[in-house]
């Protein structure tokens, strides 16, 4: 007699809607834009926008797993800037010489060195903060955002307020360069967010992330050890802040120490209006991808039409909140 | 426990006229053609099964959701509130089982909020206030300080708190939902008092449970639902409505075998858990939980083990250390005869412990995730490959196995938990551990949220994992339940073991007897 309860038809109108909801709206978006100026079509132009997207969207693929487990990372702005200062520092052997140009460029380590002392930084970063929420009890969000300033602080004493500046043409090919038409840090970008998408969705680790974010307790009484993948998931978006960092210094050939500011605010807004729910337990790598791309398109769109970056800014806050509360009111429908 | 009895108060004429009502969502209909009514001074019982129309009958009544079909005439007018604070200007207040008290604020600022007493300056007049509240938490029984923070309180005395402050709102209509099922047995007897005493006032109360004893004991009138359609109305004659009667309404067929005893029992093999002199230290946080006062006990394979006890004996303190999820002061377990002294549930599953917990919605079930990886979350190192890759095939199949065996009413892997029926998310839990094939499980309310029709099959299911040779421990608050499924029973109060006898020998008198032996403090928290 229950059966009528249990077999409820799992697709309908509304939950297609809600699953591609803001991949339709992405869809509208461009056409609009390309309507208002057919320049937006073009593939150099598109691309533009990816090579735009890649370094806070490599930031986003860490702040999904974050956010999935219910917690937030506030401090990723300023950690790309200090991993970017990190690597700057390794890449040319030191401070001393900060506005040398080229000629001086050989004397560091090189850039393998350099990449990976910028993910070593975010890892460790990431990680001294998960403790610090797992260990010591403090919410995700203060934890952050005590990292938010420490990080922007080591930043600036370490550069001493400039920028760190002159790359070898190796390293700098990681920003810059072209593989066939595509940017190499779009590369980066589409195969890290594949690398992610594979990982939640099909390993062990993956579902145990999933579970942590759905119901803490719940999986703390089915056994998996719900602190160790906290603070797993700080490790990775340290990880990603790390490469991102890497990858911005190669591009602009600099690492400064203002880099990133106010980026947690489009990475958060990247996740968020891709579909992952700030309580946790709900959301993808796929949603993410396409919540990146939708900012990038909407900054992108409205450069091209020529409206200034302070209606921009507006602008990307209405999509936020007309994301989520689109959302909101799709569950209203989906639930009876 | 008191017997309160039939009403002379009821007036002929019906308070509340429910006619011919509908509600109907997308694909679903979940009220149709439903009548009944409620007179002042009475008290009427709606009963029916998870999923039967009661949650929407009170939506509708409280002004949550408007109905699709049907009238409603309150007090000989029409009734169509547009929003829960209309229904409460109305006269009509609900209280549900999640309370909506604020815990930070005190007795008095809770029953005042919004309407405080003014003094002569237009400030708060906390004077009259604290002199107010006595006199309105007097009406249900309290003595509580007005200054004292609702979360202070019981739950029991929270519960009286709101039904203080709908007197105080001169309600007419009070609607209780699932008022009793977090009480312990002392604390509904209370509960049953005032409804009996303010019946006697002339207010008129719509008792929403799960617990037909009750039901059968305080009200004038019953009305059952099922599958949105009304299935009967019974009124009290000389004595109580019987009980079979109303269970039949419900499910729509004979009550005999829903506690029938399931039989081929297999005789008990060695002994898997001993647990002997177990202690547990005093929380600072909360200083006046139970704690275990030296618990001794034996489980062995292929049993079922009933642990019977008021809520605060202690049973699920027991279960929670001995699966590792709380710490242990003192004392010591074996497991197959080797030491055990788990520090985390992650140990206790590692050597082969599971435990169903009770409070499904909020320590077992992921309630966004989809059915597959509710059933595997502690089998993952079961399912996952190289590389830590899931292998879904085999996940699929053997969750296939178990929807199979345990007869999972389901419409695919994908769907989410939380569409399906409280019976069959129990069915999932369970699949999750013998997905990892435990040595002992330990079932905290079994049949807790489970639908009447659901729990013989619930039952059947432990009774086949004991054959299998799982020693299972089974913790109910219903005595029924206990007595039909265990192979031997130990009672618990105050956290420690009270007595112990064979299921062959067992009564309810006899286990009651045994866990119900109250002292006064118990008596009077």
């Amino acid at each position: 007699m229950t059966t009528s309860d249990d077999t409820r038809p799992g697709v309908n109108a509304f939950g297609l809607l809600k699953r591609f909801g803001p991949l339709l709206f992405l869809a509208v978006l461009m056409v609009i834009f390309t309507i208002m100026n057919p320049n937006f079509l073009n593939p150099i132009n598109l691309f533009n926008v990816l090579r735009q997207i890649s370094i806070t969207g490599l930031i986003a693929l860490g702040m999904t797993f974050v956010i999935l487990t219910a917690g937030i990372d506030l401090s990723v702005g300023s950690l790309l800037a200090l991993c970017g200062m990190i690597a700057a520092v390794v890449a040319k052997g030191g401070t001393a010489n900060t506005l040398a140009l080229e000629s001086a460029a050989g004397a560091g380590y090189g850039w393998f060195a350099a990449l990976l002392a910028a993910i070593a930084t975010g890892c460790l970063a990431g990680l001294i903060q998960g403790l610090t929420i797992t260990r010591l009890k403090v919410p995700p969000f203060v934890v952050t955002l005590g990292g938010l300033t420490i990080f922007r602080g080591l930043t600036l004493t370490i550069s001493n307020g400039g920028p760190i500046s002159g790359f070898t043409a190796d390293m700098r090919w990681w920003g810059t360069g072209l593989v066939g038409p595509v940017p190499v840090p779009v590369i980066i970008f589409l195969g890290a967010a594949l690398l992610c998408h594979l990982v939640l969705r099909y390993t062990r680790y993956g579902r145990s992330v999933y579970a942590v974010g759905g119901n803490a307790e719940a999986a703390r009484l089915s056994g998996l050890r719900v602190d160790r993948i906290l603070v797993s998931v700080y490790v990775i978006v340290g990880f990603f802040c790390g490469l991102a960092a890497f990858v911005l210094a190669a591009r602009l050939n600099s690492a400064e120490a203002v880099a990133g500011m106010g980026y947690e605010l489009t990475v958060i807004s990247a996740v968020v209006i891709g579909g992952t729910s700030l309580f946790g337990g709900v959301g993808s790598v796929g949603g993410t991808v396409v919540g990146a791309a939708l900012i990038g398109v909407l900054v992108n769109g409205l450069v091209l039409n020529n409206v200034s970056s302070y209606t921009q800014q507006i602008v990307i806050g209405l999509i936020l909140i007309l994301a989520v509360a689109f959302d909101r009111w799709l569950k209203t429908r989906t639930r009876g | 426990m008191v017997a309160p009895t039939a009403s002379p108060a009821a007036s002929a004429e019906p308070l509340l006229v429910i006619d011919n009502l509908g509600k109907r969502f997308v694909g679903v209909t979940a009220l149709d053609g439903v009548s009944l009514d409620v007179r002042a001074g009475e008290v009427l019982g709606l009963l029916g099964e998870n999923g039967a129309g009661k949650s929407t009958l009170l939506k509708i009544l409280s002004g949550a959701q408007p109905p699709s079909s049907g009238t409603i005439t309150f007090d000989g007018a029409p009734y169509a509130p547009a929003s829960p604070i209309e229904a409460k200007a109305r006269g009509i207040v609900t209280i549900y089982q999640e309370l909506s008290l604020i815990p930070t604020l005190s007795v008095a600022e809770n029953i005042f909020i919004g309407r405080a007493p003014l003094s002569g300056l237009g400030l708060v007049d906390w004077r009259a206030m604290r002199r107010e509240t006595r006199a309105i938490i007097a009406r249900v029984g309290l003595t509580t300080d007005p200054e004292t923070p609702v979360s202070a309180l019981s739950v029991a005395e929270q519960q009286l708190v709101e039904i203080a402050r709908a007197l105080s709102l001169s309600s007419r209509l009070i609607i209780m939902d699932e008022p009793t099922s977090a009480l312990t047995e002392a604390e509904v007897a209370r509960l049953l008092a005032i409804m009996s005493r303010l019946r006697g006032e002339g207010v008129a109360i719509m008792f929403v449970t799960h617990r037909l004893e009750e039901a059968s004991q305080i009200c004038d009138r019953v009305t059952v639902l099922r599958d949105g359609r009304l299935a009967g109305h019974m009124a009290r004659d000389a004595g109580p409505i019987p009980i079979p009667a109303i269970i039949e309404r419900m499910v729509g067929r004979a009550a005999s075998e829903l506690y029938a005893r399931p039989t081929e029992r297999h005789a008990p093999g060695d002994t898997r858990l001993a647990i002997r002199g177990l202690t547990t230290p005093r929380n600072p946080e909360a200083p006046n939980a139970i704690t275990l006062g030296g618990v001794d006990l034996d489980i062995r394979a292929g049993e079922i083990l009933g642990l019977a006890g008021l809520v605060g004996s202690g049973r699920t303190e027991l279960a929670r250390a001995v699966f590792g999820a709380d710490p242990v002061a003192s004392g010591s377990m074996t497991l197959d005869g080797a030491a055990y002294a788990p520090s985390s549930p992650h140990d206790a599953i590692a050597r082969g412990i599971g435990l169903v917990p009770e409070d499904r919605k909020h320590q077992a079930i992921f309630a966004a995730l989809g059915i597959l990886t509710n059933f595997s979350v502690a089998a993952l190192s079961r399912f996952a490959g190289p590389l830590g890759i899931m292998r879904e095939r085999e996940e699929r199949r053997v969750l296939a196995e178990y929807r199979k065996a345990l007869s999972i009413r389901m419409a695919s892997p994908e769907q989410r938990i939380d569409g399906l029926s409280g019976g069959n998310q129990q069915k999932v839990i369970v699949a999750r551990w013998l997905a990892r094939d435990p040595k002992v499980l330990i079932v905290d309310e079994p049949t807790r949220g489970v639908d009447v029709g659901a729990k013989a099959e619930v039952h059947q299911i432990l009774v086949q994992l004991a054959s299998r040779g799982i020693a299972v421990l089974v913790i109910s608050s219903e005595l029924p339940e206990i007595l039909a499924v265990s192979d031997r029973i130990v009672t618990m109060r105050q956290g420690r073991i009270t007595g112990e006898m064979p299921a062959s020998e067992a009564t309810e008198e006899k286990l009651m007897a045994l866990m119900a032996l109250e002292t006064r403090e118990e008596a009077t928290a």
